[in-house]
């Protein structure tokens, strides 16, 4: 297999199988994750691979498999459930929000529990298959949220999410699936953690994550040949937030700009710049800005839809106007 | 399946066994009885938090139902199932401090009520939600089975929670699974202020039992040798891979839903009615009959209850408060 031809969902079935076969207490649970091998074929091959002891189809009943999920992570096991639209976390929000979340600060019992989710828009997947769930679980204490937005931090911060002892909301990026090629690494030792500068520059920072990312990159292109040199922060963990590498990078630009799939409005990038103001007011040079998607439900028409996910071009446009402040 | 009617009778126990049980549940019976009067007094003089949960006229089956559990089965009690914590090793000292949201109580004070629990203790820390802690013990006990333990979970649930959708996903999965699961549904009347047969489609919640491959069994939930005798058949329904069961214990909630609710809305002639079947005086009839129980041995047994009740909560009213420094270092793991 040549490494450079990995996608993003190879980088993930390929963690997955990683993870069963280096730890015998990984289950994998969900709809059709067994014989169908998920609705993103994410899981293809691996009921054949490890059995149904390991690989278990679900009924569509998320609460009750995100509860059984919850009982294992309690007594040892490292369950891997996976959600077939991360807008259907709400059927589960109780036993991820109210059970899983608080139980170490309540009974200092441990919940090692990955929830897995394809996150975000851009196939007309209409208001039910197209949200951005992250905002509603970031306010949520004892639930740490990952969003890969490369093949490398696909399989990387998988494997943290299974080596790490909390419940994980592992929120895959299914506009990323087949769009995002590269390598792939797995490393149990490597932290559930930590920012990434995806593109180094002087003028300006661009914070982002998941999907989002790359349309980022594309602006910061575009920009360069108008000689704004923009760098690029990948969040790729949302909680815990690495607030050191961004507040590094702002200070050094003095302009930020948060960009994310997710609405604008009350999420990451609401929490950024209440940050980035309160914090580095004297370091900057403009106002901050978010680009997100527009607030109302992602519609279904591919125009409609377009009109309101941002886009490179959106993205672009806003730090034109950012480094001309 | 069919559904299965069974009245208190042990068949296979022998008369010293159940002799022994009878004797063993009156000391938890009297013990539950007695916390969660002394708790409902801190209550109503003010010097207890919160509001305060009991679960008086249902002792019998939280008692019955704690007795029959095996030390790797696991289970999810709620608030009128204290006597289920005690019989796992709760002391009267830490549910008091649990209570007052002192320090060394199970929860260190980051929970009250009667929600606690540690897997380590065999009972999962409950929450609210009701009745989601029943696929979380159909978790526990799931993957122990697949361990090659012979378990069962034990999950309790009143005649409202019974009405939850989790309640219908989590028996529709242990059925399709075969999962070791027996949900005992507290039939005492009440969901809150409504009467619970207002809220239900069905005349008995066991009848649903047939709709999830589940075996199903009722019992009068006041008294404990029949509870435990029926819970116990219903564990073993479970661990044996039959899939799961449901109990249905006809029982009263004898107090309001918490100690701030004066049960305004519940006619006074029916309250007395069920006071008449109070478990303790059932067991006591049952004790004296089948048992040999004596005058001396009651009044020792209520003395020796109130001493020990009474110690505990002088302890625990003179227990810290937990420090607030570790709060948010205890968030994450």
């Amino acid at each position: 297999m040549s490494a450079a031809t990995i996608t993003y969902r190879e980088a993930i079935r390929l963690g997955l199988r990683e993870a069963l076969a280096r730890d015998e207490r990984v289950v994998l649970m969900g709809e059709d994750v067994g014989r169908g091998g998920g609705a993103f074929m994410v899981t293809e091959g691996l009921l054949d691979e490890f059995g149904e002891q390991r690989v278990r189809d679900t009924p569509i009943s998320e609460a009750a498999f995100t509860g059984v999920a919850v009982g294992l992570a309690l007594d040892g096991w490292r369950p891997v459930v996976e959600y077939q639209f991360a807008d259907f976390l709400t059927s589960g929000m109780t036993q991820i929000v109210n059970v899983a979340a608080p139980m170490h600060f309540r009974a200092r019992t441990p919940v090692p529990l990955v929830i897995r989710a394809p996150a975000g828009g851009g196939f007309s997947g209409g208001p039910f298959h197209s949200q951005s769930p992250e905002a509603w679980f970031l306010r949520v204490p004892g639930l740490k949220v990952a969003c890969p937005a490369t093949t490398e931090d696909a399989g990387l911060l998988l494997a943290a999410s299974l080596a790490d002892p909390n419940p994980v909301l592992f929120l895959e990026q299914k506009n990323l699936y087949t769009r995002v090629k590269g390598t792939f690494a797995y490393d149990p030792d490597a932290p559930l953690a930590g920012a990434a500068v995806r593109r180094p520059g002087r003028d300006l920072t661009v914070v982002s994550y998941g999907a989002a990312l790359h349309p980022c990159l594309a602006a910061a292109e575009a920009v360069a040949r108008e000689g704004i040199d923009v760098e690029v922060v990948d969040l790729r963990v949302l909680c815990p937030l690495d607030w050191e590498t961004v507040a590094a990078s702002v200070s050094r630009t003095s302009r930020c700009l948060i960009a994310h799939e997710d609405h604008a409005e009350y999420g990451v990038a609401a929490e950024l710049a209440a940050r980035v103001a309160g914090e580095l007011f004297g370091e900057l040079d403009a106002p901050v800005r978010r680009v997100g998607a527009a607030f109302h439900p992602i519609p279904f028409s591919p125009p409609l839809e377009q009109a309101t996910l941002p886009s490179a071009g959106g993205i672009a446009a806003a730090i034109r106007e950012l480094a001309a402040f | 399946m069919s559904t299965v009617d069974r009245v208190g009778r042990d068949e296979d126990a022998t008369v010293d066994e159940r002799a022994e049980l009878l004797r063993r549940a009156g000391y938890w019976l009297h013990l539950m009885r007695a916390i969660e009067e002394a708790g409902r007094r801190l209550y109503l003089q003010g010097r207890l938090a919160g509001s305060f949960y009991d679960g008086r006229g249902q002792e019998a089956t939280a008692v019955g139902a704690g007795l029959a559990l095996r030390s790797r089965d696991v289970a999810c009690p709620l608030i009128r199932d204290l006597a289920v914590h005690l019989i796992r090793g709760i002391t009267p000292e830490q549910a008091f401090r649990h209570y007052l949201g002192r320090a060394g109580g199970p929860m260190e004070g980051r929970d009250g009520n009667v929600h606690l629990g540690s897997l380590a203790l065999g009972t999962i820390p409950m929450v609210s939600h009701l009745p989601e802690m029943i696929p979380v013990g159909m978790g526990v006990a799931l993957g122990r089975a697949w361990r090659g333990e012979r378990v069962a979970a034990l999950a309790f649930c009143g005649d409202g929670a019974a009405n939850g959708g989790v309640w219908h996903e989590a028996l529709n999965l242990a059925g399709a699974w075969r999962a070791p699961l027996v949900v005992l549904v507290e039939r005492n009347g009440w969901q809150y202020m409504t009467r619970s047969d207002a809220c239900l489609a069905v005349e008995r919640v066991v009848d649903r039992a047939p709709g999830y491959g589940a075996a199903g069994f009722s019992v009068d939930g006041n008294d404990v040798l029949a509870v435990h005798e029926v819970v116990a058949a219903a564990l073993e329904h479970a661990r044996s891979g039959r899939g799961p069961a449901i109990v249905e214990a006809h029982t009263y909630r004898m107090h309001g839903h918490g100690s701030h609710d004066d049960q305004r809305y519940v006619p006074q002639a029916e309250l007395a009615a069920w006071a008449e079947r109070d478990p303790l005086v059932l067991w006591e009839r049952r004790a004296r009959a089948e048992a040999g129980w004596t005058d001396e041995e009651q009044r020792q047994l209520v003395e020796a209850v109130e001493r020990e009740v009474g110690e505990a909560l002088e302890r625990a009213l003179a227990a810290p408060y937990p420090s607030p420094d570790d709060l948010a270092a205890s968030v994450f793991a």
